[in-house]
């Protein structure tokens, strides 16, 4: 089976993200008024698997080991089947 | 004392580190991060640089290579592993020391001399200063800020091995900008000794980090 997956990484609630408030600085320079900016990363692929399941595993080891630093980060896995 | 120096795609104090080991008289020696056999080294330094391109966080990409398994042999024979800059952040991405350095506070690169109080010297590389000495070293990073989730665990273990002594310009938890393992012999600092190894480059006060090296 092929998957199109999506991992969404964040930082974890109440670090402080240097990029989200310049950002929001910068909206208020243009007259936006805004509040709680966050920044997201989204890091996308795809992935032949048996079945879901395993897939998910996979990834799951994949931000562990690698795309996500487990000390400041948060992640959540969106997992799609491809249609044949 | 053979020291070697890890080089990877994007290292780029690795030459001011060779000079100052050099300095210190030491014998170094480049390693290339592909090379896992490290039992010829006595010790290890990772350079400063932007190991591939600081892709995903500054270091996380440079902690997986097959160099690093190389390094984790050295600690079990407990030989001295410093990390400079980027050389830090890998050693904070592998896990060999507590805690990350992440974005700046004021999301900036910021390159300037600073002054920092030497914490402790039980390591090798601050062994030759006085506890609570002010030396006098760069910073040049853009993911320097340290955080840690338990910070008493460094201070009841003696981590804490290097501090902002005046103003802290990257907002780093209590002002911390270098750290070790518990052992002591794993060391990860944000300034750069080498580039404060010579009166002409400004100060000298970092020689003694390459000093602390080759005395080990």
């Amino acid at each position: 089976m092929r998957f199109d997956v999506q991992v969404k990484i964040s930082l974890k609630k109440g670090m402080l993200n240097p990029e989200a408030s310049t950002i929001q600085r910068a909206l208020a320079l243009l007259g936006y008024e805004v509040e709680d900016t966050d920044t997201v990363e989204i890091i996308k692929f795809r992935l032949d698997e048996e079945d879901r399941n395993i897939a998910l595993k996979e990834v799951d080891d994949m931000c562990q080991r690698l795309l996500c630093n487990p000390v400041i980060h948060d992640y959540e896995i969106e997992i799609i089947e491809e249609e044949k | 004392m053979k020291v070697g120096i890890i080089r990877f795609p994007g290292s780029n104090c690795d030459r001011d580190v060779y000079q100052a080991l050099e300095l210190a008289g030491g014998q170094p020696e480049y390693i290339w991060w592909n090379q896992k056999d490290l039992s010829q080294i006595d010790a290890v330094v990772i350079p400063g640089g932007f190991s591939y391109g600081d892709y995903l966080r500054a270091g996380a990409i440079a902690a997986i290579t097959p160099v690093i398994e190389g390094i984790k042999s050295l600690v079990k024979d407990e030989k001295p592993v410093l990390g400079i800059c980027n050389g830090a952040q890998i050693l904070a991405e592998v896990g060999l020391v507590p805690g990350v350095f992440t974005v700046n506070i004021n999301s900036k690169f910021i390159c300037q001399w600073t002054d920092l109080k030497v914490e402790t010297t039980r390591t090798p590389f601050t062994s030759m200063y006085k506890k609570g000495e002010i030396i006098k070293m760069p910073i040049a990073h853009a993911e320097g800020r340290y955080y840690v989730d338990y910070i008493q665990e460094l201070k009841d273990n003696d981590q804490i091995v290097l501090k902002f002594a005046s103003e802290n310009p990257n907002g780093s938890m209590e002002a911390i900008t270098g750290v070790c393992d518990q052992t002591g012999l794993i060391c990860a600092v944000m300034p750069h000794p080498e580039r404060a190894s010579l009166t002409i480059l400004g100060s000298d006060d970092g020689l003694k980090f390459f000093k602390g090296i080759v005395n080990y």
